[in-house]
């Protein structure tokens, strides 16, 4: 997803532009990235409440 | 364990181990060594970050939950997608902006040397105990079941997981990390695999066994503080364990921190955010799947089977005998009534269904009776036996029931699991020895050099203390539980001194720091007292959030009583 020659910097320090993309096809900002993995998070447990439910 | 078992086992895992060593050989300087070549991948990293916390106990001990207890542990993964988010947001760029080698550098700039090293101390403390027993863990285990000698197998998977961490630092602990993840969910996959094929029953009929004996009961909205694994102790306790761990915890954040951006460390732990979950439930439906597995084949009454025939040896009276013919006539009873109760259902014969699956159920209570008597008898006969012989299933399953080769695959997974988790605390607690302490109290002005060398020493030298706890433990109640409430006890206050050092600018560091200190004295006193004053013995989850509130509190008191204020972690320098 992120081949070596797109790589910013080779040492931590200020966050440069190219950190604030994501680099993900439809995840442009740092906000979508993590509305994401909220969703993701809330379909598991869904998933097991529903698991749960259906076997209990 | 046959000669191909051997070739599997020994092959993966010190070719892994040598090729790391290879690939990180020759460091330039203390960052290379400690934050690696910063060429790794976001891939990289979430899976050096995942192997981290998945260590032997998660493979051995987890499966092992599930067959007791079902899926209900899942839950206390739920805080950790928000932890992981708030850690990428908040804290990952500051870490990053300071450059720092280690989190409690961070505490020095934003308060004070005392704060520092306090979070260093806290860290190597609760570390030091939890290295001590991720590497006994599986050697206990692995060496009854095997019948090898626990003090060779600690020490000789000890001592191959110190010299690659030792000679590779940073780099090769992530290396190694990627193929040994490698091996294990080949293993785990292949043995899931296998064990489905294995199922008299279908997978529908398997669930329908499962749910029936209560296995499948995941999410448990219950209030009850003395319940261990609710949605409100994981989102809650989940959340500030894991916002500890993954924020204030020097094993993980030396991880993301070999990032060559903040692009991909923080890709690294939102791959983590995702798929945390489902792994952990992937992992303990094995474990249920064990157990539908057992309703089939007749399960040893005991599961460490070593323990159990030494004890009958002993068993003059033949008490252990009588129980085991009691435990064998239950099972048949509960084999034929869940028989029944299938072919009613596949019949569409709800009625009869019913009273076939409340014979099962009634059966399962009376083997689980006879195998609680099993256990007082075992444990009169040799006090030193652990009466909880769950970290034993998934292992005699797979001795008993895989074929030869992928038995070699899932012992090397097991090891795998063992050396990963185990490098990557080793690396942390050199670097945190060498930068927190050597280099700011010690030699202050020293050649890269002598810190890299210092490092590997450090390195060695905690490699050494782990053995050591290792080889003198004694086995606890569970494991997996035994490391979180390990960390449980530190992580509160350590993360209270993170978030006051990110979001309350006013409190300065002496305030934190006796803050610090009350809280973690508190700590200590409810887990002390918890069996004199039965109030007290709630989940060990519980104590990241007391841990934490009560050292905010104490520190805004304190603050408010001594006055003056520290600084906020925006207005620190960037190097």
């Amino acid at each position: 997803m992120n081949p070596p020659d797109e790589r910013p910097t080779h040492g931590n320090g200020p966050a440069t532009a190219d950190d604030d993309r994501t680099g993900l096809p439809g995840l442009r900002t740092w906000r979508g990235v993590y509305v994401f993995v909220l969703g993701c998070f809330l379909l598991w447990v869904m998933l097991l409440i529903a698991l749960t439910a259906f076997y209990s | 364990m046959n000669t191909l078992d051997f070739v599997v086992l020994l092959g993966s895992l010190l070719g892994i181990a040598a090729y790391g060593m290879w690939c990180a050989r020759g460091h330039r300087n203390l960052s290379h060594y400690l934050r690696g070549d910063k060429t790794e991948g976001w891939l990289t990293i979430g899976i050096s970050v995942a192997a981290t916390q998945a260590s032997a106990i998660t493979f051995i001990s987890t499966p092992g939950q599930g067959y007791e207890s079902g899926l209900d542990f899942v839950q206390n993964y739920f805080g950790m997608p928000l932890a992981l988010m708030l850690v990428a947001a908040v804290f990952l760029p500051i870490f990053r902006r300071l450059n720092v080698y280690t989190a409690y550098e961070f505490l020095g700039h934003r308060f004070d040397a005392k704060t520092r090293l306090l979070g260093a101390a806290l860290f190597l403390l609760s570390r030091g105990l939890a290295a001590g027993i991720t590497i006994y863990a599986p050697a206990i285990i692995l060496s009854t079941v095997l019948g090898w000698r626990l003090d060779l197998t600690i020490i000789l998977s000890g001592l191959l997981v110190i010299a690659y961490t030792v000679a590779g630092g940073s780099k090769a602990v992530s290396l190694t990390q990627k193929y040994q993840m490698a091996i294990i969910f080949g293993g785990m996959v292949t043995a899931f695999i296998v064990l489905l094929l294995k199922l008299p029953a279908g997978l529908g009929d398997a669930f329908t066994v499962a749910g029936g004996f209560k296995k499948l009961e995941a999410v448990s909205f219950s209030f009850d503080p003395h319940r261990r694994y609710t949605f409100w102790t994981g989102l809650l306790g989940g959340l500030f364990l894991s916002l500890s761990y993954f924020g204030t915890d020097q094993s993980q954040v030396q991880r993301y921190l070999t990032g060559p951006s903040l692009r991909e460390s923080r890709l690294g732990l939102m791959f983590n955010a995702v798929f945390k979950i489902p792994m952990q439930f992937f992992i303990l439906l094995l474990g249920v799947m064990v157990f539908v597995f057992y309703q089939f084949e007749p399960p040893p009454i005991f599961f460490n089977q070593a323990a159990w025939h030494e004890a009958v040896q002993h068993d003059a009276a033949g008490k252990l005998t009588a129980l085991e013919r009691e435990f064998s006539a239950t099972y048949t009873q509960k084999e034929q009534s869940i028989h029944r109760w299938l072919e009613a259902k596949h019949a569409g014969d709800a009625a009869a269904a019913a009273s076939a699956r409340e014979q099962a159920q009634s059966a399962l209570e009376r083997s689980q009776v006879v195998r609680a008597e099993a256990r007082t008898v075992l444990q009169a006969d040799d006090p030193g036996v652990s009466s909880n012989d769950a970290d034993y299933v998934f292992v005699t399953y797979v001795l008993s029931h895989l074929p030869h080769g992928l038995i070699g695959l899932l012992i090397a997974a097991f090891f795998a699991a063992a050396l990963q988790s185990k490098s990557a605390e080793l690396n942390a607690l050199g670097s945190t020895t060498t930068v927190d302490f050597y280099r700011h109290l010690l030699k202050r002005e020293a050649s890269d050099a002598h810190y890299v060398t210092a490092s590997k020493w450090f390195t060695f030298l905690w490699g050494l203390v782990a053995l050591a706890f290792a080889l003198f433990a004694n086995l606890v109640e569970n494991l997996i539980q035994a490391v979180n409430i390990v960390g449980s006890i530190f992580y509160g206050v350590v993360l209270a001194l993170f978030l006051v050092a990110f979001f309350l600018k006013r409190v300065g560091g002496t305030a934190i720091f006796w803050a610090a200190v009350a809280a973690q004295t508190l700590i200590f006193g409810l887990y002390l007292l918890r069996h004199q004053f039965p109030a007290l013995d709630f989940s060990y989850l519980w104590y990241n959030l007391i841990g934490c509130a009560a050292c905010v509190l104490f520190s805004l008191i304190l603050q408010w009583t001594i006055g003056a204020g520290g600084k906020s972690a925006a207005s620190l320098p960037v190097p």
